[in-house]
């Protein structure tokens, strides 16, 4: 009797277990099952280099989305990649337990406030600044990469101190008794050989980047052209779905689940670089 | 250069990293604080959502947000944890475990603008279910899983391989030793876990203003629509409809979050004490 609950309970769990498979498989179906007729139809190549986007007219390029969304993630990278693993070499090579005690759980704090927080920051204290100094509206590229910068550290601090404390420490022991200096040490010993797993934290935080929505919608400005100079405002990919999805219908819907199928390709494909880079690490 | 000197400039160089990241944080607390707290009282917190939020208060959407919140933790929770026992203790390493593993992952990078438009064609339209609290919390439920998942497991890993042995020298069955020894025991980490995804629950935006919708009334019923609070916030403060009033639901909005890491770091510390 006890054999046969046993043994049910069992293919229970398993089938509980292929919970977050089913619901991967339901995403990429629904989005997919909505985006990919219209592809079909508008010609991806149409899709992805048309620049404009008139959805009154059946004008349906993104190609200033994607430029919006690539300016803002390499900018979210330059501020917040050396920041972010500055910081994290900090607290694992020049600073003592006590110190990493209290700083940890004030970087997951930072991970825990809402993107809307950050993004009315941006318009409230950011934007303004960048407006009378540096002129133009202050809803820009640059303004976006500041806060997206500050939003990604969570996740490159918390990888780079991951893959550094996760060395052996006989590295660090060895290059230390031959007389290097602890700034030497980390440049010579340990960031190489911490290195892919720094790399996935970075990858990581690019998808955080380039899916962001509420925070860009609100400081980048949203307009539709391909950017300039990182004064321009831009439109997101992840802001146009979210700006027009409210409203849109028959085609234009399509169209905005076309987007989210580029952007779904896009986010898969930076996931699986560093869960491969990850996996190989352990071995 | 001489190594001392290089070694003195790079940990100033490397301290004022720090330094930046934390007076960021310090910053945002305090910006939103200073400027929203005052404006926070017992009538704002009680008194329903009057002219689209120029006034009145935030009731509504503090009953959306706990709905939202409580609705979806006990969706993904048996799920989370369920997975979590799987893998530790039903299987080895194996190309099933290797799947699970990395589906797991790839849930946690989907932006949730994503899930925010699955939940719309598959749980409001193919569903059926509406713009309401129920579509709100499906979605939110698979947005937490991954985060259930990996501390559900580290903590179920946590616990020494002997309690369970010991139950096994007793006669007690396997499914006795994980519900009477192994989760009561993991709990505290199990907890953070879901304290986390609570607070998930709470900022979250993208990903429901296309599920639960964006109703000014309070949900009578899962089916009802509510806008939670961030997107109550996220409303009157992009279309600029009130400053006093975003600044003050901002200053809730933060406070939950506060409460929410400081209950899931005490608890998550005095469980590494027990068992590290």
């Amino acid at each position: 009797m006890n054999e046969i609950a046993e043994k049910i309970i069992e293919k229970f769990l398993i089938m509980i277990a292929f919970s977050t498979v089913a619901v991967l498989f339901l995403i990429t179906f629904f989005i997919f099952k909505e985006g990919i007729p219209f592809l079909a139809e508008y010609g991806l190549f149409d899709f992805l280099s048309g620049t404009i986007w008139l959805p009154g007219e059946n004008n349906y390029g993104i190609l200033p989305m994607i430029a919006g969304s690539i300016c803002v993630t390499i900018g979210a990278l330059v501020v917040g990649v050396p920041l972010g693993v500055g910081t994290a070499i900090f607290l694992v090579e020049f600073t003592n337990k006590r110190v990493r005690n209290i700083v940890k759980p004030m970087i997951e704090l930072l991970a825990g406030i809402p993107s809307v927080v950050y993004g009315f920051i941006g318009i409230m204290v950011l934007a303004p600044w960048v407006r009378v100094h540096l002129g133009g509206s202050g809803l820009s590229i640059f303004t976006a990469s500041i806060v997206l910068g500050i939003m990604i550290l969570p996740t490159v601090i918390s990888i780079t101190m991951d893959s550094l404390s996760a060395l052996s420490p006989a590295y660090k022991e060895g290059s230390i008794a031959l007389g290097a200096t602890n700034w030497q040490t980390v440049v010579m010993v340990l960031l190489p050989a911490a290195k892919s797993g720094i790399l996935a934290g970075i990858i990581l935080g690019m998808g955080r980047a380039i899916g962001e929505t509420m925070a860009v919608i609100m400081i980048a400005g949203n307009a539709l052209r391909i950017p300039s100079s990182i004064f321009d405002s831009v439109r997101t990919m992840t802001s146009n779905i979210a700006l027009e999805m409210g409203y849109a219908l028959g085609t234009h819907r399509a169209a905005l689940f076309a987007n989210a199928v580029i952007l779904f390709v896009f986010i898969m494909v930076l996931n699986s670089i560093a869960i491969i880079i990850t996996k190989k690490r352990h071995k | 250069m001489n190594p001392k000197l290089t070694q003195k400039i790079a940990s100033l160089v490397l301290g004022s990293a720090v330094v930046i990241t934390l007076s960021a944080l310090v910053f945002i607390i305090f910006y939103i604080l200073y400027h929203g707290l005052p404006l926070v009282s017992l009538e704002f917190l009680t008194n329903p959502i009057r002219e689209m939020g120029k006034s009145g208060g935030i009731f509504p959407t503090i009953v959306s947000t706990c709905l939202l919140a409580i609705i979806s933790i006990f969706i993904a929770a048996p799920l989370g944890i369920g997975t979590a026992v799987f893998l530790t203790e039903y299987t080895r390493e194996n190309v099933i475990t290797k799947i699970i593993r990395f589906t797991t992952d790839c849930l946690a990078g989907i932006p949730s603008i994503i899930f925010g438009l699955f939940g719309f064609v598959f749980f409001v339209i193919y569903l059926g279910l509406g713009w309401s609290i129920l579509s709100g919390s499906l979605t939110l439920a698979f947005m937490m899983l991954p985060t259930i998942i990996r501390t559900s497991e580290e903590a179920i890993r946590a616990v020494p391989k002997s309690y369970q042995e010991v139950t096994y020298g007793l006669g007690g069955s396997k499914w006795q030793s994980i519900t009477q020894i192994i989760l009561p025991k993991a709990m505290p980490g199990i907890l953070t876990g879901i304290i986390l995804s609570v607070g998930r629950a709470v900022s979250e935006t993208a990903a429901l203003i296309f599920t639960a919708g964006i109703s000014l009334h309070t949900p009578v019923s899962i089916f009802s629509s509510g806008r939670s609070m961030a997107v109550h916030f996220y409303t009157i403060a992009r279309e600029g409809i009130s400053m006093p009033m975003a600044f003050a639901t901002a200053a809730v909005l933060i406070i939950t979050v506060l409460m929410i890491n400081i209950v899931s770091y005490f608890l998550m510390n005095r469980f590494l004490r027990r068992y590290a």
